[in-house]
């Protein structure tokens, strides 16, 4: 019972945040979004683990170091934007678009 | 000679160097500091030509098969080699690469003003790669090469050129592109399809096709040679793309990368698809489409008002000859398409050079803003007249000797072709001489003609072996016909020779059959199997396309 | 005894040429003859270019720093003899000289052993040689390439003397020698080539330098333009030799003369399609190098090179290769009765042509251009009847006198340009006077006259009077083609009939012309107006070549005394012995006088109304003698309006024998136009509409698809991220709905 309810709360957490990556303007909050979506997928690893194998614990640190490196990376470029444009609304930027 | 060269060893070594010694020399231009790097480039180019001139003696005729043979394996998950080998066909191509390369690289000290580490690193980049596709052996070892002669001439074109660079160097590039993929689809299905697991260019050579892949490889093969030739009617890059090259791109262009498709005619083409090579309607077209392109970019040249433009197309009723010699499948023809091959890298890249001399005098290459310079500068004049008149093949010149030798063998087996063509000698006349005429003789006008300054003693350095070069071959060229013939010979007796053993089994097959047929039918008349032996044969020897049908039977 | 005496003969030879007469006792001797250094006969004209060539290009050097400086220089300016000039004097004719000399020790010793069979010299290198093909760089010295070796350096060498005084005034002095050099060196290999091959390197490389000396001053649009055509129109006749040549090698499989003139007659069937296509197309050659109707529109536009040149290049040599080729194959030819049929047609064509345009010119250069034109149709006559001896024989004195008519040319040229040049004023109303327009001439007489006495010596010899040259290369051409007409089973009778009548017409037209330019040139009241108080008679350098080709003009003729005129009062009762260019060139064309002998049978003893040799002789002669006398008569009381007064012809034949019969601009219209016309067509709409618009159109259609493409990139990280989500739940849903 406690996976299923893990899951599904796993599930809840990843459609918020891929929600809030899709909906939100405010860089700041795309990557707490992303950082959400992440650990839903660790809680899910996490749960699913009990049953299958000691592996997908070991996948959540490597998720987790993934998310450190890319928390770094992440707000350097957004404080780095922040100071050249003065702002942090990702509408403001098509800088993908050649 | 050929002891000293022994005695160091030369059979060794010397085609490494020549494949890998440009890309040193690429890595010293970039290291050396900016202003020196033109003198870096020039003196490893030269250093590269005085090695290579050692094969003029090291390489032996006789036989005519690959020489200095080396090989290493390279992928060998898929059987890919680095096989470099040389004959008497890539003999000349290399030579004249080696010797072409430093003729650019010093008719660009003035020109080139901007990034010049990455421009003399782009041109030894390039030599890597024409050598390369020159020299190598295997397949795909070929085709990296051929690839990459593509990228620093994209840059070169692309960076130094005038000003509609972008649209040349992009035409160009794509242009190449589309023959050279087919050509290596082409390469992958003749892989899977001989069984030696190789892209060794005997392994290839053995590949058992029937005619129908034979006219389809062809094709690709083709398409990729004709692009880069160029054939009428895939000439078009060629224009834009030596208009807009800085003077050493048009000279390395015309003196080598357009002797990449024709070398690959000879090379690959005829040797791989014999059958596809004699099938008539291949021969026909391709003939047609030669001979086109010497009258009409002959014409067309006649009526260019940019000097460069003009000789660019008369590139192209050049490489006509070439196309009308080599798909004439005589010993003659071949040979002559090869002394072509030579004569036109010399003279129409001196005809580059020196049209840069009056770009850097004048910027402009309108012909209608010169006249008169014979007055002013007269070294220049004569240099010009002489490469000129070599390029319309006058006797005593080199160009006559190949398109003569050209226009003979085309006339032995093809003579309606033969006759078509040789009008480009009246046509040549058509083009050149206006030209020479508008930009040396006649008033000059412009008080710049009036002090148009004559050769400096660096452009003579440069002029002065291509002249020479120019006369020797017009005078003396049976060195140069020794040492191709064998190997020419070798291509063609591989033509005709593969043509008699496909036709030969299916008369075994087709007789066997026949003798079944005979047993069987054994009661009956005795005359009726004989005119059936004899029909097919000679019906098969007359059209190949009815091999494949023969065979599935 | 017999040996003693052939002994004794052979050793006499050089000097006697009763001996010649002789060729019974050859045989023996032929073999014994060895070439004097024949290499360097053509060696030291190519010596003589380089030199000159160095020494010209110094000189365009120094002149060239001193304009680009700001600087006028001139080689001229101050001096007489400029320094320019020394080297050059002595180089350009001494090489000559010295050419010359070999040539003739050569020439004495193979006219003592009775040369029979030719003799190769060299091969001093294999020029081309593939597994079939072989082209030696070899020298072949028979009879006839000797006899032409002998006018090509003579006249030459006079040629390049009259030249020092001619050019003394051109800064490009040295440059032109180089070339004048550079043709001999070319015209030697064209006459001395042992086969077609090596021929056709002399044939290309005399038509460079013809291109070159026509455009010599080449600032000059007009002039430099008459070079470009000259080349070009060569260029059709060489298409033409090319193929022959492509032809002769498939059927013999060499192309030396040897064995092709050996071969001919066992390879090909008389009268065959190949050796009719063989000697069709080298026809073609022939009638672009000798300027023949219908490509003989080059040779009076090269008129615009100097006058020596036109002398030495257009009227002695080079135009005359034609002839020495058809001769040369006279084996093939003499296989091909069409062939000789239009070998023939033309050339009495172009004779008549070409005489009836000289009617109408007034420039004296343009009346010897069309002379010449006209003379080298006699010669293809000749050709075509198979009198391949009449034809080197007119060929010979053509040389001596019309060398000798354009270098007189030249000395009235150059006398009226000094005149004009030093003029104290310019002549009534119009600036420049042309010194060439006979029109401003008239009355040289009393000015210049060893150059009148010299051309009228020339102009008898060419309208053919007895003693002179003229008369007996002429009268045996127009003899032999009514000969040829009746032979036995000649197929084109007929045809040959009106050739002869034709040529008969032609013969006079050409006393004419030529009294006519006498009359304007020389006699007369002078039209010169102020200028002429200062025309005087050329310097001594030029008059000796006049004087001595004069004497040859007088004398060549009786190289070859017909037969049939021999002990008659026209032979001076056989003083001089008969036939003696056509003993001397029995070996080289009696294979073709064999075949011709064998198929059309023995040449008729009388022309064709009757008479022989003797009478028409005799009419032929006194005829022209005639018209000279009525012209003078007639012409030398008219008054002529100068250049500038004259209303130009009033006769609609006057304006179209005025206007060259149109040819120029006939092809214009139906060639130069229509090619040019192409030729933009191809750039224009081929290449750049519908091969690179279809290039072009590949690339936009790219470019749009990519457009329409990139309509969906936003830049946005949201829209891609909710696509990407969109996308993800799609394939899921789809891997999780669908079985």
């Amino acid at each position: 019972m406690l996976v299923e309810h893990a899951l599904l709360l796993s599930a809840l957490l990843f459609v918020i945040g891929s929600l809030g990556v899709v909906v939100r303007r405010n860089a700041i909050i795309v990557f707490l979004c992303i950082e959400l979506q992440l650990n839903a997928v660790n809680l899910a690893f996490t749960a699913i683990s009990r049953h299958v194998g000691i592996e997908g614990q070991v996948f959540v640190f490597f998720v987790m170091t993934v998310a450190a490196a890319e928390a770094a990376v992440g707000l350097a470029v957004i404080i780095s934007i922040f100071r050249h444009y003065g702002t942090v609304g990702v509408d403001k930027f098509n800088l993908l678009k050649w | 000679m050929t002891d000293f060269l022994a005695s160091l060893g030369y059979e060794s070594w010397i085609l490494h160097a020549l494949v890998w010694g440009p890309l040193a020399g690429m890595v010293h231009v970039l290291a050396a500091p900016k202003e020196r790097a033109k003198h870096v480039a020039f003196r490893w180019s030269a250093l590269l030509f005085v090695l290579s001139s050692g094969l003029w003696w090291a390489y032996d005729p006789v036989g005519g098969g690959f020489d200095f043979v080396s090989s290493a394996s390279w992928i060998p998950a898929w059987g890919v080699e680095y096989a470099l080998g040389l004959d008497g066909i890539s003999l000349f191509m290399v030579v004249l690469t080696t010797f072409t390369t430093p003729i650019a690289i010093l008719g660009s000290f003035e020109y080139v003003t901007r990034r010049r580490k990455a421009f003399y690193a782009l041109m030894l980049l390039l030599e890597t790669g024409v050598v390369g596709v020159f020299l190598a052996t295997d397949l795909l070892l070929f085709f990296v090469f051929f690839e990459l002669t593509l990228v620093p001439m994209y840059f070169i074109v692309g960076i130094w050129g005038g000003r509609r660079r972008i649209y040349a160097a992009v035409k160009f590039f794509l242009y190449t592109a589309v023959g050279s993929l087919l050509m290596l689809l082409a390469i992958l299905y003749m892989y899977f399809a001989g069984s030696a697991d190789s892209f060794s260019y005997d392994a290839f050579l053995a590949a058992d096709l029937n005619l129908r892949e034979e006219l389809w490889l062809f094709a690709a093969f083709a398409l990729a040679f004709g692009i880069k030739v160029p054939v009428f009617p895939l000439h078009t890059w060629l224009p834009d793309a030596h208009v807009e090259a800085p003077t050493p791109g048009s000279v390395i262009l015309a003196a080598v990368l357009l002797k990449m498709g024709t070398y690959g005619f000879l090379r690959f083409l005829l040797p791989f698809f014999p059958q596809a090579v004699q099938h008539p309607v291949v021969v026909t077209v391709m003939l047609v489409l030669g001979v086109v392109g010497i009258v009409y970019a002959a014409w067309v040249a006649a009526v260019q008002p940019d000097a460069k433009k003009l000789v660019a197309y008369t590139s192209v009723a050049h490489m006509g000859f070439v196309v009308v010699g080599v798909f004439a499948l005589t010993v003659n023809g071949l040979q002559g398409g090869l002394v072509v091959m030579i004569s036109h890298g010399v003279s129409t890249g001196a005809l580059f050079l020196l049209l840069g001399m009056m770009y850097e005098r004048r910027h402009t290459r309108l012909v209608e803003d010169f006249g008169g310079i014979a007055r002013s500068a007269p070294f220049f004049a004569t240099a010009f007249v002489i490469t000129a008149l070599a390029s319309i093949g006058l006797p005593g010149t080199s160009g006559f000797v190949g398109e003569f030798l050209a226009l003979l063998g085309a006339f032995e087996t093809r003579p309606a072709a033969a006759v078509a063509a040789t009008t480009g000698v009246v046509f040549a006349a058509y083009y050149m001489l206006p030209m020479v005429q508008r930009l040396l003789f006649n008033p000059s006008d412009e008080p710049a003609n009036r002090r148009f300054p004559d050769l400096s003693r660096r452009e003579t350095v440069i002029m002065a072996p291509l002249v020479a070069l120019m006369i020797w071959i017009g005078v003396h060229p049976t060195p140069f016909l020794d040492r191709m013939g064998p190997s020419v010979d070798r291509v063609l007796e591989r033509v005709e020779a593969v043509s008699i053993e496909a036709t030969a089994p299916v008369d075994e097959s087709v007789g066997e059959s026949v003798g079944d047929f005979a047993v069987v039918l054994a009661p009956e008349p005795e005359p009726e199997p004989e005119p059936l032996a004899a029909e097919p044969v000679v019906e098969l020897a007359e059209t190949p396309a009815l091999l494949p049908d023969v065979e599935g039977d | 005894m017999f040996l003693v005496e052939s002994t004794l003969r052979s050793a006499l030879a050089p000097s006697s040429a009763l001996a010649s007469a002789l060729p019974a006792a050859a045989p023996q001797e032929a073999a014994h003859w060895e070439p004097f250094l024949p290499g360097l006969v053509v060696l030291l004209p190519l010596l003589g270019f380089v030199a000159n060539g160095f020494l010209a290009l110094r000189a365009a050097r120094r002149s060239s720093a001193a304009v680009r400086a700001g600087k006028e220089w001139s080689p001229i300016a101050g001096s007489v003899r400029p320094r320019t000039h020394t080297l050059p004097t002595w180089i350009g004719p001494g090489v000559m000289a010295a050419a010359f000399g070999l040539a003739a020790i050569n020439f004495a010793t193979a006219w003592g052993a009775h040369l029979a069979e030719p003799v190769i010299a060299g091969p001093y290198w294999t020029w081309i040689a593939t597994e079939t093909l072989r082209i030696d760089a070899a020298l072949q010295l028979d009879a006839l390439s000797l006899a032409m070796t002998m006018v090509v350096t003579g006249v030459g060498f006079l040629i390049h003397v009259f030249s020092v005084g001619y050019m003394k005034d051109d800064p490009g002095y040295p440059r032109y020698f180089a070339y004048l050099n550079l043709f001999v060196f070319f015209m030697l290999v064209l006459v001395l080539g042992s086969g077609y091959g090596t021929m056709f390197v002399g044939w290309e490389g005399v038509g460079l330098c013809s291109y070159l000396l026509i455009g010599y001053w080449f600032s000059d649009v007009k002039k430099s333009d008459a070079g470009k055509k000259a080349f070009i129109v060569n260029r059709i006749g060489d298409f033409g030799f090319l193929l022959a040549i492509f032809l002769i090698f498939q059927g013999f499989g060499t192309l030396d003369f040897m064995p092709v003139s050996a071969g001919a007659a066992g390879e090909f069937a008389y009268g065959g399609t190949m050796v009719t296509a063989i000697t069709l197309l080298l026809l073609l050659g022939a009638v672009g190098k000798s300027a023949q109707v219908p490509l003989h529109v080059w040779l009076p536009d090269a008129m615009a090179g100097p006058t020596p040149v036109s002398a030495l290049i257009h009227a002695a040599t080079m135009v005359t290769a034609g002839v020495y080729m058809v001769v040369r194959s006279s084996a093939l030819y003499a296989l091909a009765p069409t062939s000789q049929a239009v070998v023939a047609g033309i050339g009495v064509l172009t004779a008549f042509v070409a005489a009836t345009i000289a009617f109408k010119q007034n420039d004296i250069k343009k009346v010897l251009a069309y002379s010449t034109v006209s003379q080298l149709g006699f010669m293809f006559l000749a050709a075509g009847v198979g009198a391949y001896t009449a034809a080197v024989f007119h060929l010979v004195t053509h040389a001596f006198f019309k060398a000798l008519l354009f270098l007189g040319a030249g000395a009235v040229i150059h006398a009226m340009h000094h005149a004009v040049e030093h003029g104290d004023e310019p002549p009534a109303g119009h600036g420049h006077m042309d010194p060439q327009d006979m029109r401003n001439m008239g009355g040289l007489r009393k000015h210049m006259p060893v150059t009148w006495a010299v051309m009228g010596v020339a102009t008898l010899a060419i309208a053919g009077i007895w003693p002179f040259a003229g008369f007996f290369s002429k009268d045996e051409i127009i003899w032999y083609a009514g000969a040829w007409a009746g032979a036995e089973s000649n197929p084109f009778g007929g045809l040959y009939v009106a050739y002869w009548v034709l040529a008969l017409v032609t013969a006079l037209l050409t006393a004419f012309y030529m009294a006519r330019l006498m009359v304007m040139t020389f006699h007369g009241a002078n039209r010169t107006g102020p200028a002429a108080s200062h025309l005087h008679e050329a310097p001594r350098v030029m008059i000796v070549p006049l004087v001595v080709l004069a004497v040859l003009s007088v004398l060549g003729g009786w190289l070859n005394v017909p037969e049939a005129l021999h002990q008659t009062a026209l032979g001076l009762f056989g003083a001089v012995p008969a036939e003696g260019l056509h003993h001397w060139l029995a070996p080289v064309v009696h294979a073709a006088e064999e075949i011709q002998a064998g198929a059309i049978g023995e040449a008729s003893k009388s022309a064709p109304i009757g008479g022989g040799e003797l009478a028409w002789a005799l009419v032929s002669t006194l005829a022209a003698a005639a018209v000279v006398i009525a012209t003078f008569r007639v012409l030398g009381r008219r008054s002529y309006a100068t250049a500038a007064a004259d209303p130009g012809p009033q006769t609609a034949l006057g304006r179209f024998l005025h206007g060259k019969w149109y040819f120029d601009e006939a092809y214009e219209r139906t060639v130069v136009q229509p090619v040019l016309a192409a030729s933009r067509w191809c750039w224009k709409v081929v290449d750049t509409r519908v091969i690179d618009g279809f290039v072009n159109f590949t690339g936009s259609f790219t470019r749009v698809a990519g457009w329409v493409a990139s309509v969906f990139q936003t830049g946005q990280v949201n829209m891609y991220a909710f696509v990407l989500a969109l996308g993800v739940l799609l394939v899921l849903g789809a891997a999780v709905l669908l079985p």
